[in-house]
């Protein structure tokens, strides 16, 4: 399994020479197995992943954790969807009311989109999951919801014993009862444990998430003490703030990633990083 | 252990920070969690209670209507809510574990989770009266 970043920026694009390391733009990331491309999230770092994606694949799956504008604003612009060879599979979570069709539908429409769901020259499949099990060939994938505004879920790729986990927006101080230590009542815990890679929101130093609980995001210190709870043995934090500079996250990472436990490999996000699994 | 539906997890830490008391059950009635609050109509603390079966919370209690006469463990709102998966109310005596008798009026409704999901009941109580 190839695990590639192409944007792990949260809730705005942010480019700038103070962001380069660290990459502006937000939520995406690739999963190449075999000849199966699932893609996680179709915030801006798509647009780049679409320019950069083989001719020959013409079968793709994306996987929507929700529907937050910095996870989807980018699949307008994703060259595969006005290929009318290609078949594009969006799978995301159900709501209590509206359809995941029709909540898609609002962002490819006037006045947010000029081009319409129906007018995307590709096939487009979309598929509605909540707290389900599914596969997209060999890859089997749980999807669960996970504490955060409006319907938001976390995936657990699994091939073999390779386990990858994704859950860019998650807050699980909030949405747990005496974090970290409760496993049974922690958001997440599910679908992150003993995990190979998690990657998980930190978007906030600990003083700025005191400013922003409920907000549905985490702290660096927080994202860390959860994959310490879960037993992962690497996380990956990303959805950095926009606000933050390659500065401002270096200090950060310096500052949180001082005391970590053995056994648990924690490392900054960057856009165009790749990691591999067996 | 694994964790429970985020739902659940969300009503538990509601149910942490209300004053009114709450009582949380699985959908197939097992006890999970009750709150301070109810532990002091309850006469004992969760800590020592633990989770609980549906026949073992509905009786242990000993609820009484008006008469002393027995209530029907069917007739519970909590257990109706189990049932039917739509809100209830009732009001009944409750003989707390610490001897005192206590009557309580309680509304139960159902944990639907997103997109149809069933996944438990809360209730919340008060009491109204005491002998």
């Amino acid at each position: 399994m190839k695990i590639t970043i192409w944007g792990c920026r949260g809730s705005l694009p942010s480019p700038g020479l103070e962001k380069n390391l660290f990459g502006g733009n937000t939520s995406c990331i690739q999963i190449e197995h075999d000849k199966t491309c699932i893609i996680l999230d179709g915030g801006s770092g798509i647009q780049r992943l679409g320019d950069a994606l083989s001719p020959e694949v013409l079968e793709i799956n994306i996987l929507l954790t929700h529907l937050h504008i910095d996870h989807i604003m980018g699949l307008g612009y994703f060259k595969p969807f006005y290929n009318p060879n290609c078949t594009i599979n969006i799978w995301g979570p159900a709501s209590s009311s509206k359809s995941l069709e029709k909540r898609l539908k609002r962002y490819f429409s006037p006045p947010f989109f000029p081009v319409q769901l129906k007018e995307l020259p590709a096939v487009v499949n979309i598929v509605e999951i909540d707290n389900s099990i599914f596969k997209i060939e060999d890859i089997v994938i749980t999807s669960e919801y996970l504490c955060h505004p409006g319907p938001t879920v976390g995936y657990r790729l699994e091939i073999g014993k390779s386990v990858m986990v994704y859950m860019p927006d998650h807050e699980p101080a909030l949405g747990s009862s005496h974090f970290p230590n409760l496993s049974e009542w922690c958001s997440g815990f599910n679908l992150a444990k003993d995990a190979d890679i998690l990657f998980h929101d930190a978007q906030y130093t600990q003083d700025l998430y005191e400013l922003r609980k409920g907000w549905g995001h985490s702290s660096i210190e927080d994202a860390i003490a959860f994959g310490k709870l879960a037993k992962v043995k690497k996380i990956v934090l990303v959805h950095h703030d926009p606000g933050h500079t390659d500065v401002q996250l270096k200090e950060m990472a310096k500052g949180a990633l001082q005391n970590i436990t053995p056994g648990l490999e924690a490392i900054m996000g960057k856009e165009n990083a790749v990691f591999h699994l067996p | 252990m694994s964790a429970r539906e985020i739902e659940v997890i969300l009503s538990r830490q509601l149910a942490d920070c209300l004053s009114v008391p709450v009582f949380i059950v699985d959908p197939v009635g097992n006890l999970i969690f009750y709150n301070e609050p109810a532990e002091e109509i309850l006469g004992i603390r969760y800590e020592n209670t633990g989770e609980m079966p549906v026949t073992d919370w509905s009786t242990r209690f000993k609820p009484e209507d008006d008469k002393g006469n027995a209530f029907p463990t069917e007739k519970l709102p909590l257990v109706q809510t189990l049932e039917t998966q739509m809100p209830s109310h009732g009001e009944f005596w409750i003989n707390n574990l610490r001897g005192a008798l206590y009557k309580i009026s309680v509304t139960s409704f159902p944990i639907m989770g997103r997109p149809n999901r069933f996944l438990g009941a809360i209730a919340i109580f008060w009491k109204i009266k005491e002998k």
